[in-house]
């Protein structure tokens, strides 16, 4: 082991979070900053010659090896969890940028009642109306106090889209649903595409309030605060999976890593495999990493950010034996626990005439959010108490991945004459409608250390206990009622039926959007780190990222947690560099 | 070291010169002649033989269209084989190994190569089978990991960039009228709703003016 010169402040993780702490302390301090990301470096050159569905949008050029690490899963306790071999429900990235480099760039604000969950849900439905097993709690922090911090988020990345409530007043082709704003949107919304059109005029007719999915795809140039300038987008439809060659898509290689290397109290380390933080008698006093070659190296820092994605973060904290793990039959310790995905459900239209799909920018699309929250809810809904956004997304569809997609029956085989005949008689004639719902936290679904499994250093992999409740298949059976009637407006053939009511399976991508594990709260005994993201029992030790959520919003998450890395990064600034032994 | 294999197709079975109409429709202008000979880098030719005739199967040539043959998939899927995909370099292949419930997906010991040699020797003397021998055959194993594999792959070296071994002559993208990546659509997004608006394909390498890094050429 060989020790290091100390630096000020040790960054676990180059994506978005940790070069977003960088870049504001390295601005208004003089603490040294070291960031230590595992994978490689990356810019927006790389990105050339990578416009290849085989190797990025199916090989999944860009993620995380499984080989080197990956996560078990289990249904329920009785279960014995297995490892996820390859890549499946969700996507985490690796190198620096993180999985900010191959995200869509879907840039949404959450619902204020989102931060105050468990007390809307307890004012509104009794508590003894909410399932037992229930452990949504409220934020330790509000929509209103965020707000301005989303907003710099916006600004940072140019989000183009259309605001829906303007300081209190509602405007037409936005989101009236969305909490005021104090500014519209840096740029205006992207082009619409056919598909999107199709669906924004449907909806209408339905009288629901479609708007512009707000994007980090720059709908024309701009040039951000901190004097980065990014090009319109292209609509070349090689977003999702891949890195943006022309950096429309706003990616902290292209926004934060540009300022960053001005910076003489910066050093980014990639290829540096963190593997605990050390502590002694509740302060960190470093890292200990290993580099590619193998050697391990002690990095003393007087301030450690864990700005990892959301599984290694609750991961590492275990592996450094720091705070309580979570216990869900016992109902102790905070580690680990309410862990949460995203709630998916997809009604495939198919449409007489042609698409032309293979255009599309990351987020380009048109969405409502009539039934976001319990906003569509009537109360008679037996059970129901969140559901989602309802969209169409024209990303870019790819050959290999949207080749074969046809209405149910239309080949009795899935290879073969007739198959091909159907398949390319269907081609480019479909598109989803698909919900993006809330996914609420349960006492059952957590994260702890795998018993039997280990990493490519013989260290315990994360364990998923997660699955479905019925909760979410009613969330699913509502929503897939609203897309066939949009899906029908639209004139499209579609499959009818109700959506099944399977188990949560690891195979077929849902989003990378997993939160919790590291949840912020108003006391130790409810969370792990405090509303500053500061860990309640290592105060120089700071979690940022989305392992914070006590639980998901319907929304994709990108943009809260960059606003909750501001809300974290000006209190150490202004507050926690004065008294760094205490809590904020 | 294996002596090197070679796969013997008639030049005209691997793209050719294809025009193809606004409807998407493609057809042969003119048929090139000779043989050419393909390096293997992971089949044997006899192997390949297999291979190429049941993606053949999967994906026919017939009156709607070029198939797998054409399209060279055997090559694709060789290429494919020989690198880290086929060799599970970035699949986590730590034990125990259990079988597990169906949504945990594939959890079974065997890389692609491994399920490729074993699912090829199933298959015996599939190349010489009649057609209705052959649709037997695969209908009969169509369950199993190894046809899963093989029908993906089929659709994958039919619709994959040319750099890849297969889409020979972009004769898959001319099918289903896919230009390619194209460096912008900005002028186009927003236009030719309900028509179908099908540009000349090209390649990453002739939009790029320079080839791309396939992943299969990765070393180590």
């Amino acid at each position: 082991m060989t020790n290091l010169k100390p630096v000020d402040i040790a960054v676990i993780g180059g994506g978005w979070t940790g070069l977003l702490m960088a870049k504001e302390i390295t601005a208004k301090t003089s603490q040294s900053v070291a960031v230590f990301e595992r994978g490689i470096p990356r810019q927006t050159a790389d990105y050339a010659v990578t416009m290849d569905e085989l190797d990025y949008n199916i090989r999944l050029r860009m993620m995380q090896n499984t080989a080197e690490e990956t996560i078990t899963h289990r249904h329920s306790l009785k279960d014995t969890a297995v490892p996820v071999r390859q890549h499946g429900s969700f996507h985490p990235g690796t190198g620096v940028g993180g999985a900010g480099e191959h995200w869509g760039g879907a840039s949404f604000r959450f619902l204020p009642d989102v931060f105050k969950l468990r007390t809307h849900l307890t004012e509104k439905h009794g508590a003894a109306k909410l399932p037992e097993d229930l452990a949504v709690q409220d934020w330790a922090v509000t929509y209103d106090e965020l707000e301005p911090l989303y907003w710099k988020s916006e600004q940072l990345m140019g989000i183009s889209g259309k605001a829906g409530n303007l300081r209190g007043q509602k405007i037409d082709g936005g989101n009236v649903f969305e909490g005021p704003r104090q500014q519209e949107y840096p740029t205006p919304p992207l082009k619409h595409s056919y598909a999107s059109s199709m669906f924004e005029a449907a909806v209408r007719k339905l009288g629901y309030h479609p708007y512009p999915t707000p994007a980090a795809n720059l709908s024309e140039s701009y040039k951000n605060p901190d004097g980065i300038t990014r090009p319109g987008c292209a609509y070349c439809g090689h977003c999702q999976r891949y890195g943006c060659m022309i950096g429309a898509k706003a990616q902290p290689t292209n926004t934060l890593l540009p300022v960053l290397a001005t910076r003489k109290n910066f050093t980014l380390r990639t290829g540096s495999w963190v593997r605990r933080i050390v502590h002694k008698d509740g302060r960190a006093t470093g890292i200990q990493f290993t580099d590619a070659s193998g050697e391990e190296f002690f990095q003393p820092a007087a301030t450690v950010i864990l700005a990892s994605f959301t599984l290694n973060n609750t991961r590492l904290l275990a592996l450094s034996k720091i705070g309580k793990p979570y216990d869900p039959a016992a109902r102790t310790g905070t580690l680990g626990r309410n862990l949460t995905h995203q709630v998916q459900v997809a009604t495939r239209a198919f449409f007489d005439k042609p698409l032309n799909a293979f255009m599309g920018a990351g987020e380009l699309g048109s969405r409502i959010s009539d039934f976001d929250g319990d906003i569509g809810l009537m109360g008679a809904e037996d059970g129901l108490l969140r559901v989602g956004m309802i969209a169409v997304s024209s990303n870019g569809d790819g050959p290999i991945g949207s080749f074969g997609a046809m209405p149910r029956g239309a080949s009795k085989s899935n290879w073969g004459p007739e198959w091909k005949k159907a398949a390319l008689a269907w081609k480019d004639h479909s598109a989803s409608i698909s919900m993006a719902g809330e996914h609420l936290a349960y006492r059952q679904n957590y994260m702890d250390l795998d018993p039997t499994y280990t990493d490519k250093f013989g260290d315990p992999l994360l364990r998923f206990t997660l699955d479905w409740t019925d909760h979410e298949f009613k969330q699913r059976e509502f929503a897939a009622r609203i897309q066939a009637k949009i899906a029908r407006e639209m004139g499209a053939k579609f499959d009818e039926g109700p959506p099944t009511r399977a188990h949560y399976n690891v195979i077929n991508y849902q989003s990378t959007h997993i939160q919790g594990g590291a949840v912020m709260g108003t006391s130790p005994e409810n969370s792990v780190v405090n509303r500053y993201l500061q860990h309640w029992d290592v105060p120089n030790l700071f979690v940022v990222g989305a392992s914070a959520f006590p639980q998901n919003a319907a929304p994709n998450p990108t943009l809260t947690v960059l606003a909750l890395t501001y809300l974290s990064v000006d209190a150490m600034i202004h507050q926690y560099f004065k008294h760094p032994e205490k809590l904020i | 070291m294996k002596r090197r294999e070679f796969l013997t197709v008639p030049a005209a079975a691997l793209g050719g010169t294809l025009l193809y109409t606004l409807a998407g429709e493609p057809f042969r202008l003119q048929a090139q002649n000779g043989t050419v000979k393909v390096p293997l880098r992971f089949f044997t030719a006899d192997e390949a033989r297999v291979v190429t005739a049941a993606c053949e199967r999967i994906f026919p040539s017939d009156a709607t269209g070029p198939g797998a043959t054409e399209a060279g998939v055997v090559i694709f899927i060789d290429r494919q084989l020989a690198g880290p995909y086929g060799r599970d370099k970035y699949r986590y292949t730590k034990g125990p190994w259990v079988q597990s419930v169906p949504e945990h997906g594939y959890q079974g010991k065997e890389n692609p190569q491994e399920t490729y040699r074993q699912g090829i020797k199933d298959l015996g003397n599939f190349a010489s089978f009649t057609v209705d021998e052959q649709i037997k055959k695969l209908t009969a194993i169509e369950r199993t990991h190894f046809f899963q594999l093989l029908r993906t792959h089929t659709i994958e070296g039919m619709f994959s960039d040319p750099m890849h071994g297969g889409n020979a002559g972009l004769i898959g993208w001319q099918l289903v009228g896919y230009p390619g990546p194209q460096m912008s659509y900005r002028n186009e997004i927003d236009k030719h709703f309900g028509q179908p608006w099908r540009p000349k394909p090209a390649s990453l390498e002739q939009v790029m003016g320079r080839p791309g890094k396939p992943w299969e050429d990765e070393k180590g």
